[in-house]
């Protein structure tokens, strides 16, 4: 019994993890329908602005606002220079682009900040044990699991109930039709995709305990995050926090029953899946 | 009388650099100096630089020069082309650095033909020295390290433990390393965990640690992430509170140490080198490298780089400078030298470096940092982990 709890609170702490990290790129690929493969290069920027701007002595809280908004603005800025030329360029142009764009932030990255390994220095509150009667868990893994919850349920008000929230879905499903109305697509666009970004930051930051930062991160964790946005479904919010929470759990569990199997297991729950929802668990079902 | 002059001159711009060659040695160094693993590369050059600007740049009046080469990472065919280069074109006399095992066989054959002893500064598998006789090694092996830990274990009376290694070839071999030698002395090796090398997450190990009823786990993992997040996840889930300590060998590097945080305070390890031994020795290499580099950090990496250039030392003097591999090898076989670490030798034998292996507890300094203080030596110990 004490094992089940275990691979629950483990698999759980470590899916909402994998949420947090991916849920920037349901954005952007799911609702924009924008390949973006880059999303791990804006979740590491996010991280380095953060850990940066802990070691300038800012508190955790602002450096968290920081990097987000950091990250949300150079977002802005590529959307409004660069993405918006390629929306209907066709995905291999979007493809090669993004991936290009990963390759010059792991130079610029490791040219700034070296090729360590970059720790960002929690404070001590969230870097404590916190008992739970049955067993102890960081603290870090409580705060992820809150913040996931937190992001799930204020994206998924704001995409159902806000008049924002309307437009994005009107423009996504028919943009020609959405901007004949009036809406005003551009900026539409532009914000989500800084939302996007500020999320793959937010996520960078708090994934950094268990995917740490490295120059080589948007290459190294991209598999896993476009994973767990396959299985969701591409634009999905809720199919992303159930698929990460699936595979986390599935891993986790591997890992405490057969551990030489965790990663084999992780990928093998990951195409079952597909294998019956080809478009995800909450993808249409054409 | 014009085209005299020219062909006087150019006549002599060609015997130039041959007369000069005579009382060059040259030393190839290959390791990494670009992408994840350059700190190694970083920490060679400072080691063996340091060396050398502490003889004024010269051997017994021979004029040393370096020349780097970047393997990137693990990297055989590069490495054995780069190699080749080096001894053909370069014409070196002698090889160091080396990092990653598979890179150090790669040049084997090439270094057997040509007769250049290599001298191997890190890539501690234990049979690549016998590839090759022209191998020499100043790091250490991985049983020479796990051995005596084991053996120390067994004798203060902790004979249950757990072994977590990563899943792959060298962490299957500290495993095995660990397990005999342990059962041997007289412990249990309750449980053995292989983690995969990509794992990221470490909490569900660290309950089956705790679970477990062991009184200790002994580690091995790569440096670089898999460490970190291995320590961090034993600090934060608090399975040091649970009564379960953590034994290792080179996971206390003190280029990793400072990203530890406080909680790594009390992680018991193995090991041959730790910046904080006390000796006059120790203190100039320390202060020659801050003074070549005020962020280097000195860790075994350095050491072994700069002891790699005190064995070149004394072959280039044992063969007067000339290209002699053979005798360079007879005459670094049983030389015995004081290093950064202490007193140490070259087996015969096995032609690997024989030394003191030290207990070593992480605690906080004066000044707050953490380092590795010695607490207890565990013996002269050979290749194999056996006492000298």
């Amino acid at each position: 019994m004490p094992q089940v709890l275990n691979i629950a609170v483990d698999g759980i702490a470590y899916g909402m993890i994998l949420f947090v990290t991916a849920v920037g790129l349901t954005v952007t690929l799911g609702l924009m329908r924008f390949v973006n493969l880059a999303h791990g290069a804006f979740a590491m920027i996010g991280g380095y602005i953060a850990a940066g701007l802990i070691s300038l002595n800012a508190t955790f809280f602002a450096a968290v606002i920081g990097g987000v908004l950091g990250v949300a603005v150079v977002g802005i800025l590529l959307e409004r220079l660069v993405f918006r030329h390629l929306y209907d360029k066709g995905e291999l142009k979007q493809v090669m682009f993004t991936i290009g764009l990963c390759f010059v932030c792991i130079a610029s990255i490791n040219a700034i900040a070296g090729p360590d390994v970059r720790i960002l220095k929690l404070p001590s509150w969230l870097a404590q044990p916190v008992d739970l009667g049955f067993r102890t868990l960081p603290s870090q893994r409580l705060f992820v699991i809150v913040a996931g919850i937190t992001i799930l349920a204020v994206l998924l008000a704001v995409t159902q109930w806000t008049r924002y929230g309307v437009w994005l879905r009107a423009a996504v499903d028919d943009r020609a039709t959405a901007s004949t109305l009036g809406l005003p697509i551009r900026k539409i666009y532009a914000v989500t995709f800084g939302v996007g970004c500020g999320l793959a930051g937010f996520g960078g930051i708090l994934g950094a305990e268990i995917l740490p930062l490295e120059p080589f991160y948007p290459v190294k964790y991209l598999v896993v995050v476009l994973v767990v946005v396959a299985v969701g479904g591409a634009g999905s919010i809720v199919g992303t926090a159930i698929a990460a929470l699936g595979l986390g759990v599935i891993e986790t569990g591997s890992k405490y029953l057969a551990s030489e199997w965790a990663s084999v297991l992780f990928f093998a729950a990951a195409a079952t899946a597909l294998v019956f929802r080809p478009h995800g668990i909450m993808g249409p079902q054409k | 009388m014009l085209k005299r002059l020219v062909a006087a001159t150019f006549v002599a711009m060609c015997f130039a650099p041959l007369s000069s060659y005579g009382d060059t040695v040259k030393v190839g160094i290959i390791a990494p100096f670009s992408g994840p693993y350059s700190h190694y590369g970083q920490l060679f050059k400072a080691g063996v630089e340091t060396y050398l600007a502490s003889q004024g740049g010269k051997f017994d009046g021979h004029e040393i020069e370096l020349i780097f080469r970047d393997t990137g990472g693990p990297n055989p065919t590069l490495t054995r082309s780069l190699a080749q280069e080096l001894i053909i074109k370069d014409k070196v006399s002698y090889l160091g650095g080396f990092v990653f095992t598979p890179n150090a066989v790669a040049v084997a054959p090439l270094i057997q033909q040509a007769k250049i002893p290599t001298v191997i500064f890190n890539a501690g598998t234990q049979d690549i020295v016998e590839k090759s006789d022209y191998y020499l090694r100043t790091s250490y092996t991985l049983r020479q390290v796990t051995v005596p830990l084991s053996e120390y274990l067994a004798q203060s009376k902790i004979n249950k433990m757990l072994t977590v290694v990563a899943d792959y070839a060298p962490g299957v071999d500290a495993e095995s390393a660990f397990k005999q030698s342990f059962t041997a002395a007289g412990g249990a090796v309750l449980e053995s965990i292989r983690i995969p090398l990509s794992t990221t997450d470490f909490a569900p190990f660290m309950q089956r640690i705790k679970a477990s009823g062991a009184q200790g786990v002994y580690v091995f993992f790569p440096g670089g992430p898999p460490t970190l997040g291995f320590v961090k996840s034993y600090v934060e889930n608090g399975v040091k509170e649970a009564g379960v300590q953590l034994y290792g060998t080179a996971e206390a590097d003190e280029f990793d140490l400072p990203k530890f945080g406080d909680g790594a305070v009390g992680i018991t390890t193995s090991y041959y080198y730790a910046a904080s031994h006390e000796s006059p020795l120790n203190q100039k290499f320390i202060a020659d490298l801050k003074a070549y580099n005020k962020d280097v950090i000195p860790n075994y990496a350095a050491a072994s780089a700069w002891d790699g250039m005190r064995l070149i030392h004394r072959m280039v003097s044992a063969t007067a400078g000339k290209r002699d591999g053979e005798g360079a090898i007879a005459a670094a076989k049983g030389f015995a030298w004081e290093s950064p670490r202490g007193q140490v030798s070259i087996d015969p034998a096995t032609r690997h470096v024989n030394q003191t292996v030290w207990l070593r507890t992480i605690e906080k300094n004066d000044e707050g940092k953490l380092v590795n203080r010695e607490v207890k030596s565990l013996g002269v110990r050979g290749a194999s982990g056996e006492l000298k």
